[in-house]
Formats: structure tokens, C-alpha cells, sequence
């Protein structure tokens, strides 16, 4: 099976450790994955403020790099979505046949990473260790839009060491939005604000979720005021094993301290 | 100039002509009894429809029908009733309080001075805890069961059914009907529920089984 | 007159000033809290949930299909049942209809139900202006009305006013309207309710005409149905000589039968109740029981505009239940005027525009207004796919024929797109933003980027992307 990973923009420039994270982990569970050097955007921000002319131009460029892989792995529920959920209606717009055909026919390989995890790899305990406090903030795109359901939990709950705190008003939207954030910065900061406490009260001193462009706002948010607590993305948590010890500057779980 | 109506059903059909899709069947998969239930274990139903009616602030009386007009007696108030045609004489026999009938039609003025109003009805359901009044025989007019402030209504054990879909095929649309799920109500003021605004802020119902 | 959302400003400003008010949130969030736990309990009752949304969605779009054969059954009925039936084009025709209705019989203080038709054409304003006094007789639309205010949710219109603050608008101008609140009103819902009750018991047994909305139209019967919870729909329906009944075209189902999904899923879904205390139908008139002349007036106002939206026209199914405002994270934060209509939240943002257009920028700064985060769409009892509508109505922004553009953003976007799909543009792109991290501000971006830095820094931008470090290191190996 060829598999290519989409690493997406965001994680390519700004999280390069999720996409690092990401390629660690698939190859510790047999997959190489390949990093065609062309890809570049899923085109989402395009799409959600409304330029289908420009995402139809990216979903081409999509299908070009990735159309002749097996599967396509993506660190990110919302840009793994985009080929699924986007792509056709965006080549309907331009009326592309072709091209809406050749998106309909690739989407259904292009994997978000912890349904590619459980449901093409089959596994939920990935051998990984993290003795750390975390709590988990499942993504509006992983919760709704293209639902990765339990997964990440069941990822989460059989990772060694770790010690899982349920976040309060979970399903709630961080207030990130793309470009939401940027043209309603009132209504987003105070979503953020909220989702900010919540992440506090578990007393977590890491913040995981499947999406980094949702972590990016609640820590940018809870580093603006202060706070100390690490937002990671998942794959970075799975990655770590036994090997690579406990994070040095983050503080132990309370489980791993009383075993 | 044309007229509002062919200007509007131009639009309408303008507007449909350009789509592409035709909806598909309508499917009915929806349960016809209230979950939960056997609509065969008539037990189950009334006490279902009991339970529903307290849960939203009535009060209920289950009686058998040599009963109705003790209780009726209790549960009226002494004063004053307005009493629809057709409300079964009998039931009233040991109430001393002042019938009031509504013959020739009294004016809302007048009904409001009046403390209960007693009714049949012409359905129930057991899962929403409604009564239904058609103005039918022992119903009387809307208004009259509106302004007293108390409204009583005595249910034939056979007229409860279960569920919405079950009742709704035997009831008349012709005829002005009334659905009652519990006294009025708001909860407009910090959405607390508060029981009376401005229906009858009690609701009384005799249940008469056997 | 009475205050309206003319010249309202777009939805950023709106509610930017929202935001900022400690009270407004706090009443607004205490409200739909409680209404989404009320709703989520019954909703569970109900192993058949989904089912029902199906039938009530499939019901919807076959009356958008059939629409013009409906309405003319609904003339039909409601004419050989003893109604009158008149169409109106827009607002101002169904506004005249009504104020020359009123004026045909002579009266100066009706009394009507609430009805979001009635606060969308301005119907109370329009018959003001003719003199005559239309006093709003559910407890949450007095309240607006008594304040002066704009309602700010379509089931709950008061939803961002406490006790207190309702109290103050009893005490100040029941007086001015009819029967004064009772000497020393406290803030105790039960009082307040009672005070309501007095108050408007007074103007019920005067009154000659009453306006209604309907929450359901049956085409096959003709029958009107309205859904209610304190008894004054009653007052209105029962009490006066003449009733006029103002409906949106939308508001058809096609049989009297369907009303058994429509009424299981309606109160549950709005208020958490199973039915609401009161749900009347009527066909045309009925000789001794209730008014004796029934006007119907059938209104567009952009209804057929919405219908002609291929995508947008899901939004014409909406029964009101409120249920996607309720569930709004924008909503909570913000109440429901921000959204600068009658109909706020998630239903706002999208049906606004598709009766309106979206030429004025406070109608196209609507699709916006949403993070879309899809929670919506999950409530719906009739499945409208909300992040679908306003996905398509951004699009109509950004790349149809609305007037208002944002031309900087286009520019920028496409730019941005232009260097994503050329691979050594965009390879020399992220490149470039490695070298130039450190000379971008943390914490103060420039406009139109500074919202963002508001209320949190920007991340650092690492030296080494994941496309050099795969590189150097040949994806990990070495």
C-alpha cells in the first residue's frame, strides 16, 4: 500500500513536530509514508470564506499530487475533511466534470490520521507512553462534520502512563473558525475564553487534540494570559513511547507518581 | 397590474422550475405508540397518561364511574361552575355549588366571574398528558373553558389513547379543537416554569375507569 | 413608534458591543443553558427521534415542491370554511391588509399573539401609524413591547432580560398601557406572570380583533394551528369578533395527519416539553364558537426569493423552534439582536439573507456570524444543514452577485491560492516564513489581522518547516 502523508500547510510551517510526530508513529506501526514535496493547501480557507474558483484550483492541485497513492494520512480532521466534504461541490461550481469525478473517486482514501489508526490499521494501543495530566478537545470537524467518534479517546485511554481528565463543555467550539476568528475577533474571543477555563479546570498540563489550527487559538489564548499548560497535537502524544522517557518540563501524572 | 396572488404563485412556481432535485417519499418510520409501550395493556396507558398529567402541574382523581359524583363534589369549588349542554346531569348530583349554563351564550365578561368550568372531552393521550375538546356534547364553546380559572375534565377511560398519531386520525379538523397538555403556563422570566398565566391556572382531571 | 432594526449595524460591531456586556451573557447563557438540558432529556425520551426528523424534513420539501398547489388548496378550504383569504407580495401590502382590516371595523386597541411575521413585516409599527394600538399579549413579547425593546429569540423573545430588569419595565409602563402593575411587584417570576395576568385579562375581554401568526397551515383541511403555553393564543383565538391570522407561504403541511409529527417534534425541541400546555386549530368559522369573520392573509416577503436558492431553500422548512439558538456558541455570546432581525441565531444567519439578498452590508456580514462549527445542524427537527447554507451564501458573497465584497480579502486569498499551487513558489513560501518568524510581532498584528491578537499571541514560527526537516533527514531516517 503506497500511503502519502498530507501533512497540511499549517503543520508544515508552523507544527512541523505533529507532522514529525505523525511520521514517527506510522513507521513504528509498519507504515513508511511518502512526503510529496508539491503538496501545499487543502484549500479550507478558501472554502469557507466563500472562493470555490480558488478551492477548485487547489482541489486540483490535490488530486495531482496525491491521485495515485493507495492512502493519504492527514495529521488534521478539518483539512482531512475537505477532499469529502468540499472538493466535488467546489469542481461543481467551476463545472469541472473531471475534476469533480477524480475528487469523488480519491476522497475515500484520504484518511484522517486516528481513523486511519483504528480503521485501516486496526490498532488502539499504539505503544505509546506519556505520563503526563492531558485533556482532550474534540474539534468541531472531528466531532461533527467528519466524526472520528470515540477514536481519539480509545487512542487516548491505552496510551501508558497517561492520565486522561474529561474536558468540561467538551463539544463546545473553541471559537477558532478559520477565518471567523479574524472577521468576528469579539464573538471568538469570548468562546475562547470559555473553552480557555474549561481547559484550567481539569488541571491538565497538556491540552491534545486532532487539529492544530483549534489548538493554536486555546493556546494562544492561554499563553496570552499566562498559563503554563502545553497544547499538543495528538500524534505528538502517540509518538512518544518508554524509550523516549516523560516530557522533562512538563510535571508527572498523579497515576504514574503513585504506581 | 396583476394580482398579489398570480404575482406570488408566479414566483413559486418560477422559483421551483429552476431546481433540480424532487424530494423524495415520505417515509413514516416514526413509532404510532408512545415509546415504551404496549397500546394493548390499557393499564399501562392510563397510568401512563396519569403520570404525565401530574408530572405538568393537574391534578388527577382516578375513579370508578358510581364515584364520579362524590369526587366531583370534593374536587369543585363551592361557588360557581359553568356546566356545557350535554355534560352528564348525574355527575353534578352532589355538587351544591351554582351551575352556570352558557345558554344563551354568556358574554367573556360574565364567564370570567365564574369560578370552574367542568367538561368531557373528546380525546386524551397518555404520552403528552393532552386532552382534547372539540366542543362537542359536555365540552362547550372555547370560551367557556377559558376564562374560569378552574378547569375540570372528566375522562371516559376509553378515550385515552397513546400516543399523537394514534389519536389524531379521529379527531374532526372541521370543528374547533382545543389541546390541553397541563394548566397554562410560561417560563419567559429566566426560564423559570411558572404554572397560570392566563388559561384556568388549575386543571382538574377525573379519570373514570370501570 | 416603536424601535426597529433599521439601520442596524453589520453583525462584527453588533456584536463586539454584545460581547463586552456582563449581564446580557450571563442571562443569555443561564436561558439557553437551561433550555438545551430541558430539550436533551425529552429528546432522549424519544427512541424515534431521527425518524421523525426525517418524515418532518421529506414533509417540508415536498410542500417547497408543491407549494403553488398547496397554497391554492389551503384558498380552498379556508374559503368554503367562511375565511377570507388575501395575498401579500412584501411586507407593506401585508401590513396595508391588515391596517385596513382593523380600520373596516372601527377599532383602536387589538390584541394579537406573538408572531415572528408580524415583528418581521412591522406589523405593530404600520398599525401605530394608523392609529391603531396592537398590544402584544405573550408574557416575553410584553415585556419587549412594554420595554421598548427588540426581541432577541424566536421562542423566547425576552430571553436576555431578567427579573429585575422585567420588574423595572412592569412597575414603569404597565400604568401608560392599561392596568397598572400591582402596588410593590417583587422580582418573583410567579408575581410578575400574575401581574402580566391582570394586566392583560383586562384588554382579552375588550377586545374586538386579534392578530395571530400560525405555526402550521393544513393544506388538505384548511386548518390554522397555533402552538402556545400560557393561554393568551386562546384569549386571542377565542375572544374577539374578528381574527386576522398572518402566515409565511412556508408555513403549509400538506395533510392533517402530518401534524402528528410536526406536534411531537415542535414543544420538545423548543422548550423541552413534551406538548405545550396549548395547541388550538381552527378551519374558517364555526358558528358559535369563537370570532365569526376569519381573515387569512398568505405572506411572501421574500419567501419565494429564499425558494428559489437551490441550496438556501432548506432554510423554508424551519418550524421555529429556536433549537439552533439555543445550541449556538455565537448566540450565547452574544444574544439575539446582534444578528440585527427578528430571527437571530443560526435560522437568522441564513434565512435573512435568503429573504432579502445580501446587497446591505448587515445582511451579508450574516453567513459570517457562525464559526461553523455544525451544532446546528444536529438539533434541526427539520435536518436543515445550516454549515451547508452558509457555506453557499458565503459563496454568494465572496463570488455571486451580491453588492457587497470584500475585494482586499478576494485579492489576498487568491494570492495566498496562486503560490499554493505552484510547488517552488510554495516551497520557497514556507522557506521564507521560517527566516522571517522572528520579525513578526507576537503579540500585535497589523489590521486586518489585529482581532486576533486581541485576545491571544501568535504562535512562533519554527526555523526548520517539516518540508526542510524531511528533507534534511530523509523523512527521519538519518
Amino acid at each position: 500500500m503506497r500511503t502519502a502523508l498530507f501533512v497540511t500547510c499549517l503543520n508544515d510551517g508552523l507544527f512541523p513536530r505533529s507532522g514529525q510526530a505523525t511520521v514517527k508513529l506510522l513507521r513504528r506501526l509498519g507504515v513508511e509514508v511518502e512526503f510529496p514535496p508539491a503538496q501545499s493547501c487543502c484549500g479550507q480557507m478558501h472554502w469557507n470564506t466563500g472562493y470555490r474558483a480558488e478551492t477548485a484550483r487547489l482541489a486540483a492541485h490535490f488530486v495531482k499530487v496525491f491521485g495515485e497513492y493507495d492512502a493519504v494520512v492527514v495529521p488534521s480532521a478539518s483539512c482531512g475533511g475537505m477532499p469529502g466534504e468540499a472538493y466535488e461541490r467546489a469542481a461543481e461550481t467551476v463545472g469541472d466534470a473531471g475534476l469533480a469525478r477524480a475528487v469523488r473517486e480519491l476522497a475515500p482514501r484520504v484518511h484522517e490520521l486516528t481513523g486511519f489508526l483504528t480503521d485501516v490499521l486496526d490498532v488502539e494501543d499504539v505503544g505509546a507512553y506519556f505520563p503526563h495530566r492531558v485533556t482532550y478537545h474534540p474539534t468541531c470537524h472531528s466531532l461533527r462534520a467528519a466524526p472520528v467518534g470515540a477514536r481519539p479517546y480509545r487512542l487516548l485511554r491505552a496510551v501508558a502512563g497517561i492520565e486522561f481528565i474529561e474536558l468540561p463543555a467538551q463539544e463546545e467550539c473553541c471559537g477558532f473558525g478559520g477565518t471567523f476568528s479574524v472577521k468576528n475577533p469579539a464573538v471568538s474571543g469570548a468562546m475562547n475564553a470559555d473553552k480557555a477555563r474549561h481547559v484550567l479546570e481539569t488541571g491538565a498540563s497538556v491540552l491534545a487534540a486532532v487539529d492544530n489550527s483549534c489548538l493554536m487559538n486555546i493556546g494562544g489564548r492561554l499563553a496570552k494570559d499566562g498559563h503554563t499548560v502545553r497544547t499538543m497535537h495528538l500524534a505528538e502524544i502517540l509518538a512518544r513511547t518508554r524509550a523516549d522517557g516523560p516530557v522533562l518540563d512538563l510535571p508527572h501524572s498523579t497515576r504514574e507518581l503513585t504506581r | 397590474m396583476s394580482s398579489a396572488r398570480d404575482d406570488i404563485l408566479a414566483r413559486v412556481r418560477a422559483a421551483n422550475a429552476t431546481q433540480r432535485a424532487e424530494p423524495g417519499a415520505v417515509p413514516r418510520t416514526y413509532l404510532r405508540h408512545a415509546p415504551g409501550i404496549d397500546p394493548a395493556d390499557r393499564a399501562a396507558v392510563l397510568a401512563l397518561f396519569a403520570e404525565r398529567l401530574v408530572e405538568y402541574g393537574a391534578t388527577v382523581h382516578r375513579v370508578r364511574s358510581a364515584d364520579v359524583a362524590a369526587v366531583l363534589a370534593a374536587a369543585l369549588p363551592e361557588g360557581s361552575a359553568v356546566v356545557p349542554g350535554g355534560f352528564p346531569a348525574p355527575w353534578l348530583a352532589e355538587w351544591t355549588g351554582a351551575v352556570i349554563a352558557d345558554t344563551p351564550p354568556l358574554p367573556a365578561g360574565r364567564l370570567d366571574t365564574v369560578d370552574a368550568v367542568v367538561t368531557t372531552c373528546a380525546a386524551a393521550i397518555a404520552d403528552s398528558g393532552t386532552l382534547v375538546l372539540d366542543g362537542g356534547p359536555g365540552q362547550g364553546r372555547r370560551a367557556a373553558t377559558l376564562l374560569p380559572d378552574l378547569h375540570l375534565c372528566v375522562v371516559q377511560a376509553d378515550q385515552v389513547v397513546s400516543s399523537i398519531p394514534e389519536a389524531i386520525g379521529a379527531l374532526n379538523p372541521r370543528r374547533p379543537l382545543t389541546w390541553i397538555s397541563g394548566p397554562s403556563a410560561t417560563a419567559d422570566i429566566e426560564m423559570i416554569r411558572v404554572q397560570g398565566v392566563h388559561g384556568p391556572r388549575r386543571l382538574t382531571v377525573v379519570l373514570v375507569e370501570g | 413608534m416603536s424601535r426597529t432594526f433599521v439601520g442596524w449595524p453589520a453583525f462584527p460591531q453588533a456584536a463586539a458591543v454584545a460581547t463586552r456586556d456582563a449581564q446580557l451573557r450571563a442571562n443569555v447563557a443561564r436561558a439557553t443553558g437551561t433550555i438545551r438540558a430541558k430539550r436533551a432529556k425529552l429528546v432522549a425520551e424519544r427512541p424515534d427521534w431521527e425518524e421523525l426528523r426525517d418524515s418532518a424534513a421529506a414533509l417540508k420539501d415536498d410542500v417547497l415542491t408543491h407549494l403553488d398547489t398547496y397554497l391554492l388548496q389551503v384558498e380552498e378550504k379556508v374559503t368554503a370554511a367562511g375565511g377570507t383569504v388575501h395575498w401579500a407580495r412584501d411586507a407593506a401590502e401585508a401590513n396595508r391588509i391588515v391596517t385596513d382590516l382593523v380600520r373596516a371595523t372601527g377599532e383602536r386597541e387589538i390584541v394579537k399573539v406573538k408572531s415572528m411575521l408580524t415583528e418581521e413585516i412591522g406589523l405593530d409599527n404600520a398599525l401605530a401609524a394608523a392609529g391603531i394600538d396592537a398590544r402584544e399579549t405573550d408574557l416575553a413579547a410584553a415585556i419587549v413591547q412594554l420595554g421598548d425593546d427588540l426581541p432577541s429569540h424566536v421562542v423566547v423573545p425576552a430571553l436576555h432580560r431578567n427579573r429585575a430588569e422585567i420588574r423595572d419595565i412592569f412597575v414603569r409602563e404597565m400604568g401608560r398601557h392599561g392596568r397598572p402593575a400591582p402596588e410593590g411587584l417583587s422580582d418573583d417570576p410567579p408575581q410578575l406572570a400574575e401581574a402580566a395576568r391582570l394586566h392583560m385579562r383586562e384588554k382579552f375581554l375588550k377586545a374586538k380583533v386579534a392578530v395571530s401568526g400560525a405555526n402550521f397551515l393544513v393544506a388538505e383541511t384548511g386548518t390554522a394551528v397555533v402552538v402556545e403555553s400560557e393561554g393568551n393564543g386562546r384569549m386571542c383565538l377565542t375572544l374577539a369578533d374578528t381574527l386576522i391570522t398572518l402566515v409565511g407561504l412556508e408555513k403549509v403541511v400538506p395533510t392533517w395527519r402530518d401534524l402528528e409529527v410536526f406536534l411531537q417534534l415542535l414543544a420538545r425541541n423548543a422548550t423541552g416539553e413534551r406538548m405545550a400546555p396549548y395547541t388550538t386549530t381552527w378551519t374558517g368559522t364555526t358558528p358559535g364558537d369563537g370570532p365569526q369573520t376569519f381573515h387569512l392573509v398568505l405572506v411572501d416577503n421574500g419567501r419565494t426569493r429564499a425558494l428559489a436558492d437551490e441550496v438556501g431553500r432548506q432554510a423554508l422548512r424551519c418550524i421555529r423552534c429556536g433549537a439552533c439558538m439555543n445550541i449556538c456558541p455565537v448566540y450565547e455570546r452574544t444574544g439575539g439582536q446582534s444578528y440585527g432581525s427578528v430571527y437571530p441565531g443560526p435560522i437568522g444567519a441564513i434565512l435573512n439573507p435568503l429573504l432579502k439578498g445580501l446587497d446591505d452590508p448587515q445582511t451579508a456580514s450574516l453567513p459570517y456570524a457562525s464559526s461553523l462549527c455544525g451544532a446546528c445542524n444536529d438539533v434541526c427537527p427539520v435536518r436543515i444543514r445550516f454549515t451547508d447554507v452558509l457555506l453557499e451564501l458565503r459563496h454568494q458573497v465572496a463570488e455571486g452577485d451580491a453588492k457587497v465584497k470584500h475585494p482586499g480579502e478576494k485579492a489576498a486569498l487568491r494570492a495566498v491560492g496562486a503560490v499554493m499551487e505552484h510547488p517552488a513558489a510554495w516551497n520557497a513560501a514556507i522557506r521564507a516564513a521560517g527566516k522571517a518568524g522572528p520579525l513578526i510581532p507576537k503579540k500585535k498584528l497589523p489590521k486586518p489581522l489585529s482581532g486576533w491578537t486581541d485576545s491571544r499571541i501568535v504562535p512562533g514560527i519554527p526555523k526548520e518547516s517539516f518540508r526542510a526537516w524531511w528533507e534534511r533527514t530523509d523523512g527521519g531516517t538519518e
